[in-house]
């Protein structure tokens, strides 16, 4: 019977946020990449609650695993409307266009 | 019953945001595009009505909602400069928005939304409403930042601030979930007694995303990267927003947590603070000298204000977290008039934000050039203004906690950042004049006029206001 420890999912969890934000600050190529680069690392951390509830025996990570799952659905909603705002206004999605302020 | 009641009445303020809210969105849905105006007037009467409660309310300590709010004097402290900084954008941004053409009644409840989520957020006493109260500010905020959505600029900051608020949650959030796993709860409390003395590198690593996420939302270097574009490219009130009510919740909560959650380990998060205070201090100084346009100026100038509460914050104990609050509440004053003197900043029907513009404007209009530069030698720590005294107080608890080589640094870096504010004073009294500003909205000039006696005369009333922040900064411990 092979089981699966706690360390296992915390390493599952921290290879899937370092993927998330390596995914944001190497990309340069698309935006849409960035948001679901921005949904890894919520769910890595998502990983990372339910297994330490698991492991706790405490359910209170479950009910903040929830909440979060709520509010990133939020967040990619506004995302998205602010990303085809952006695009009506510039016609490009493309990380490298994002320029008009600098300095 | 009765429990509920006493502890709903904790948390009035927000309730009454909320209802209002709710309410407000549907009498703007209902009455169409001329709902700006009234909904605009009812949005500013809610958070005068938020800050008069506060005052009446009660005047001690609890722990409400199964000890995920708590309702102190240091929270009502900062709720109370938080409620006015957004009470005073949103009257001094009416006129601005209708001349840009954007004053839909969207406005005033997302900045209402956004307070709402910045009083949680101020009264958070455990990491699930710590993340909630913050994601409710911020979600907001992204869609303010856009809010002139036919404008390009406008529209990339929103989408900068988001991409880059969504990376600082996740890891703020991920600091949360260790926290979370190696003290085995999510109250504040709770996790001040279970990481008390020893400590585990799991909480190390918490904490350091923890303070990252929060950094981020002060924008203290070396999280700041967002902060000026942000800050160029948003409409001028949106600006004025980042820059008073979301810095003063964003303070509050980083204050809050590392007192609360770890009184324990204070030389962990000690080093963290001093040097994120440090690089703030000297970026905020230098890289502002070569700016041109005034909101970008204000954006470094804030980062370095930043670093300068957060010597407070490094300084610790009741001394330093006092320092913080009257730091955070003569900045909210002198940022709130410096805004109100840019807003005023139109030529023939424009909004223009070039230092360039302000040329000889002690010629074409004397009284605002004569209190926009008391709000730039405040700004610089000029005695005996009120900024002098904002940094007098941190400065004075760095060295009672034996920082001495902060203090240097910070007195150091705050006179090559008097240049910048100074050069804004000298282009206003010497230069050739400019073409002439039109006559400003009322609503702004009387918001530069009021800020600007405050700090003019700060000094003579010093003893109120310093009784407030030591007795606020006494709750905490």
């Amino acid at each position: 019977m092979l089981t699966i420890s706690l360390s296992q999912f915390l390493i599952v969890a921290a290879i899937l946020f370092t993927l998330g934000v390596a995914g944001i600050v190497l990309n340069r190529r698309n935006i849409i990449i960035v948001l679901m680069s921005v949904e890894l690392i919520l769910l890595s951390v998502n990983i990372n609650l339910v297994a330490f509830s698991a492991f706790l025996g405490d359910l209170t990570g479950q009910v903040f695993a929830l909440f979060i799952l709520t509010v990133a659905a939020a967040e990619a909603a506004i995302g998205l409307a602010i990303l085809v705002c952006y695009y009506r206004n510039r016609g490009s999605i493309a990380i490298e266009d994002i320029n008009m302020m600098k300095g | 019953m009765s429990h509920l009641s006493a502890a709903l009445a904790h948390c009035l303020p927000e309730l009454i945001l909320a209802a209002g809210i709710l309410v407000l969105v549907l009498f703007g849905a209902l009455r169409g595009k001329e709902s700006g105006g009234p909904v605009t007037e009812i949005a500013a009467g809610l958070l005068g009505l938020a800050i008069v409660i506060i005052f009446l309310g009660s005047k001690t300590t609890a722990v409400v909602f199964d000890g995920a709010f708590i309702d102190d004097g240091f929270g009502r402290f900062m709720k109370v400069l938080t409620l006015a900084g957004s009470l005073v954008t949103l009257i001094m941004s009416q006129d601005f928005l209708a001349r840009e053409k954007i004053d839909k009644f969207e406005f005033p409840i997302l900045i209402l939304l956004s307070t709402l989520g910045m009083l949680m957020l101020i009264s958070a006493a455990g990491l699930i409403a710590l993340y909630l109260g913050l994601e409710l500010m911020s979600l907001s905020l992204y869609v303010i930042a856009a809010f002139h959505r036919d404008n390009l600029r406008a529209s990339e900051a929103g989408l900068k601030y988001f991409v880059l608020g969504a990376l600082s949650s996740g890891m703020l959030l991920y600091g949360a979930s260790l926290l979370y796993g190696f003290a085995g709860t999510v109250s504040f409390a709770g996790i001040a007694e279970t990481i008390n003395g020893k400590v585990s590198l799991g909480a190390i690593f918490g904490l350091v995303f923890l303070m990252a996420g929060l950094a981020f939302k002060m924008s203290a270097v070396p999280f700041h990267m967002w902060t000026p574009d942000v800050y160029e490219g948003a409409p001028t009130p949106v600006t004025a927003f980042f820059a008073t009510a979301v810095k003063m919740a964003a303070v509050a909560i980083t204050v809050r947590v590392v007192f609360t959650a770890f009184p324990g380990i204070v030389s962990q998060w000690r080093q963290i603070v001093i040097f994120i205070s440090l690089l703030s201090m000297v970026l905020g100084a230098f890289a502002a000298i070569g700016q041109t346009n005034i909101k970008r100026l204000m954006a470094y100038s804030a980062i370095g204000h930043i670093g300068f509460a957060l010597v407070g914050l490094a300084a610790g104990g009741e001394a330093g977290v006092s320092g913080v609050l009257a730091y955070m509440a003569i900045y909210l004053v002198m940022t709130l008039g410096t805004f109100a003197g840019i807003l005023s900043m139109r030529v023939n029907g424009e909004g223009v934000e070039n230092i360039s513009d302000l040329s000889g404007l002690a010629k074409t209009d004397g009284v605002m050039a004569f209190f926009l530069a008391m709000m730039m030698f405040s700004l610089a720590g000029i005695p005996p203004l009120a900024g002098f005294f904002a940094k007098w107080y941190v400065f004075n608890a760095a060295i009672q906690a034996g920082l001495y080589w902060l203090a240097v640094i910070g007195v150091l870096s705050s006179a090559v950042a008097a240049y910048y504010y100074l050069r804004i004073v000298k282009v206003m009294y010497f230069d050739e004049a400019a073409p002439a500003f039109d006559r400003p909205a009322a609503a702004p000039r009387a918001v530069l006029a009021v800020t600007g006696i405050l700090v003019l005369f700060l000094f003579a009333y010093p003893g109120v206001f310093i009784d407030a922040t030591t007795a606020a900064a006494q709750s905490l411990f």
